[in-house]
């Protein structure tokens, strides 16, 4: 069975966990092996949260530096701080608002400009795919749902053998009622957004 | 119901590490079980909590972890199959039990689990707690996925009755937080009571009973080791002349990295589940079937040194590798290419992996490290204590949310080492130094190992100032409630031990109870405290706000914004606070309503009272 790596990248509150628990819900629903990696703790208070799925004949729990076959990024520079993970065929997709830390507003340091981070993203990987995640979520009528943007984007690629249909199951069980019109909704918006990019 | 309650043998669920451990126990019989909080530990409690409102499973949350293995103990020698958990450190503090109660022995099975974290995600060092099975001669487990974590629980619970002994489960970060598939075995009904059998000169550990005790306990390793050697957890896969040794996590990585570099053929694997007693005869057979073996284990070279000397006994002198080839050191977790580089050096293989972009380009980017949130009540204590005691004072801080005050612009914490050590080491400052000492700690911390510094401080008549944040409950790992926690909102019928109280009781004159908000008051406090000639205590009082919206209690948020006719831009609201509610934009302080809960700290300190509520 054909080994896929991902990388989820976010910012502690943008539910970066939950997308990839239940990518790998998705998977296991379908047969296909997989394993979940999570941090918690002291890292949830504000910093990078950092959370990978593997998939197919692979029993480790993490993706090393080089190694992702999927970037998905919830925080343009954190996406970029994370090239780490991929190699020149990685496929990156991220969102492209930013968030800057609060360390910026203090005066230690500034947050690149968009177009720099995007072209440095662009010229190193095999493929970006970039996306306003935000404003698709805020469509979708629920600013919280930008995890289930990322999950539609990540899913609209066709590149790993999870579904639209079996995803949509898992977030239609895994979902408060309240939101689960605005979650579908926002999965969908995502997932087309990455068909048609470039 | 609870998902782990689910009667459905056969039945595969994506199971974070914890909650894996957590239906193992069920699995086994689990009656009886107790913590204290800590990460990467704490998911497994959390599920007993929830599910110990369902069913006749006794669950607490003890004050420190030498509290629960104690009480642990007791439910245990009465023949309840108990379950222990703790974080790495959290063993440190039940040592003291840890090591005589393997004397002792236990009748119900009882399992501690013990969880190491390899590259402190969350912890204070990376100790690597092997060392503690050869200290108290405990047998030890080390599963290495969410299956063996099941699995190896309820094996632990059939082994610590059959020996009588407590039995170590040893898991890493890395394995706490993965998820991944488990089978489902059956549950095993809860035995809510049983009897206590008198027993005092086996179980009172006076000297002469424990010399005897001390002959038991090794008696008893030769048992332990005659089940390492027999044990399914530990295996040799594959009869290669090429040999690596491993453990936990790290199993994985090598199983990945012998088929990345297409060397099955060639290698045999001795996987350690089953890791103290190491199995010497299972280990000599390995040495002899292998002309070159190279350790794979996280942390201390353990196994790697324990191998040399078995293959010293049976004369099987080939080379052992371990610490120092590739990356492979004592620092650390380990990750799959790095454990693959290792193999390929070691073995002369080529390593064909993908390599990671360029990264010489990249700008140097602003760093994003953790904050204490917006409105958090610490970082009004904080402001309030440094406008009075000045930059200069000594801070010794303590373990909880409140630690994050180290960062910049707070920069309010100058000594830890350990939980409780804010107040002991205050003691010391305060004596070897003419400098002013005001240190932190929190409500949980100070049950947990405050309360006997305080003690100390009282009748040394040692000279500084305590601040307890008392946030109403255990904030960092997950909102635990602690003795000094209202658990009524919770669902929980449990007494509140009053911290003021306690605090008076310790035999402090100088007490102050001030609301962390009003900065005012807290700063009188300060300044009050700060003149006492004696030991004094402000207990600064405010629910995280976290805990207050997840119980209910939370008041609407009435945000603050800047009224930017008034604001001259000194920006002391921004270089005070760092709260992560405001930013810059186009060279002006903004406040993001959506974060903003009205703590109303920065309208306290602008100087132009700019700041001001949200007009709606």
């Amino acid at each position: 069975m054909e080994t896929k790596r991902l990388v989820f990248i976010g910012v502690g509150g943008q539910g970066n966990l939950l997308a990839s628990r239940l990518l790998g819900e998705a998977a296991l629903s379908v047969g296909i092996p997989a394993v979940v990696s999570e941090i918690h703790g002291m890292a949830q208070r504000g910093g990078i949260v950092e959370s990978a799925v593997l998939m197919g004949s692979v029993s480790s729990p993490i993706v090393s530096d080089g190694e992702a076959d999927i970037l998905i990024g919830f925080e343009p520079m954190e996406t970029l701080r994370s090239l780490r993970k991929c190699n020149k065929d990685t496929v990156v997709i991220t969102n492209t608002h930013p968030l800057p830390p609060f360390t910026v507003s203090i005066g230690q340091g500034s947050y690149p400009s968009m177009d720099e981070i995007l072209s440095l993203i662009t010229k190193k990987v095999g493929r970006c795919v970039t996306l306003d995640g935000n404003a698709l979520a805020r469509e979708a009528g629920n600013p919280l749902s930008l995890n289930m943007v990322m999950l539609g984007a990540l899913i609209g690629l066709g590149t790993i053998s999870v579904g639209p249909q079996d995803m949509k199951r898992v977030i239609s069980t895994s979902t408060k009622k309240a939101f689960l019109e605005s979650n579908l909704k926002a999965f969908e918006l995502g997932m087309e957004s990455s068909r048609q990019s470039p | 119901m609870h998902k782990l309650l689910a009667e459905d043998p056969g039945k595969e669920l994506l199971l974070l590490g914890n909650e894996a451990i957590a239906r193992g126990a069920l699995e086994a019989g689990l009656s009886f079980a107790t913590c204290y909080p800590g990460t990467p530990s704490s998911e497994i409690p959390e599920q007993f909590l929830a599910i110990s409102r369902e069913t006749d499973l006794y669950f607490e949350y003890s004050t420190n972890e030498k509290v629960a293995l104690e009480v642990g103990a007791g439910a245990a020698i009465s023949g309840l199959r108990t379950m222990v958990t703790m974080k790495h450190v959290g063993l440190n503090v039940a040592a003291d039990p840890l090591m005589t109660l393997a004397y002792i022995g236990v009748k119900g099975g009882m399992v501690i689990v013990n969880a190491d974290d390899p590259s402190l995600f969350s912890s204070q060092n990376e100790q690597d707690n092997r060392y503690y099975a050869r200290l108290s001669g405990l047998p030890m487990l080390e599963p290495t996925n969410t299956q063996e974590m099941k699995d190896f629980t309820i094996a632990a619970f059939d082994l610590s009755e059959e020996l009588k002994l407590p039995v170590i489960l040893r898991t890493t970060t890395r394995l706490n937080h993965i998820r991944g598939a488990v089978k489902l075995g059956a549950l095993r009904p809860i035995k809510s009571k049983d009897t206590f059998q008198l027993d005092p000169f086996n179980l009172v550990a006076v000297p002469a009973v424990c010399r005897k005790l001390h002959g038991v306990l090794l008696e008893k390793y030769d048992r332990e080791l005659e089940k390492s050697e027999t044990s399914p957890f530990n295996e040799i896969i594959g009869k290669g002349k090429y040999g690596i040794v491993t453990n936990g996590v790290s199993f994985n990585y090598v199983r990945d990295a012998v088929a990345d570099l297409g060397m099955r053929e060639d290698v045999s694997i001795l996987k350690l589940g089953f890791s103290w007693p190491m199995p010497k005869g299972l280990c000599s057979r390995f040495l002899n079937q292998v002309e070159k073996v190279l350790v794979v284990e996280e942390l201390e070279p353990v196994i790697e040194n324990d191998l040399r000397a078995i293959a010293q006994e049976a004369g099987r002198l080939i080379p052992i590798k371990g610490k120092g080839v590739g990356r492979l050191s004592r620092l650390f977790e380990y990750d799959p290419a790095m454990v693959r580089t290792a193999i390929s050096e070691c073995f002369g293989v080529d390593d064909a992996g993908p390599r990671m972009v360029d990264l010489t380009d990249l700008p140097e980017l602003p760093g994003r490290p953790p904050n204490l949130c917006a409105g958090c009540p610490h970082r009004a204590s904080y402001v309030a204590i440094k406008e009075v005691f000045g930059p200069d004072a000594i801070n010794p801080t303590d373990i909880g949310c409140y630690t994050l005050g180290l960062l910049p612009p707070l920069s309010m914490a100058d000594f830890l080492i350990c939980m409780g050590s804010s107040v002991s080491s205050s003691c010391g400052f305060s004596r070897a130094t003419n400098q002013k000492v005001v240190s932190f700690i929190g409500d949980s911390t100070f049950f947990h190992s405050g309360v006997t510094g305080l003690i100390n401080a009282v009748h040394n008549n040692h000279k500084f100032t305590l601040v307890i944040l008392d946030n109403g409950t255990t904030a960092m790992t997950g909102q635990q409630p602690h003795p000094g926690v209202d658990t009524k909102p919770m669902g929980l019928e449990r007494t509140q031990v009053s911290i003021e109280d306690l605090v008076r009781g310790c035999g402090v004159q100088d007490v102050h109870v001030v609301k962390s908000y009003h900065l005012k008051k807290v700063m009188e406090a300060a300044r009050a405290a700060m003149e006492y000639d004696g030991i004094s205590v402000i207990i600064s009082r405010e629910f995280c706000p976290l805990f207050a919206k997840a119980t209910g209690r939370a008041k609407k948020a009435r945000p603050f914004s800047i009224n930017h006719d008034r604001c001259k831009d000194h920006r002391d609201c921004i270089h005070k606070l760092g709260c992560p509610a405001m930013f810059i934009e186009a060279e002006e302080v903004r406040i993001d309503e959506n974060l903003c809960i009205g703590c109303s700290v920065c309208a306290q300190i602008c100087p132009e009272n700019a700041i001001v509520p949200l007009k709606r």
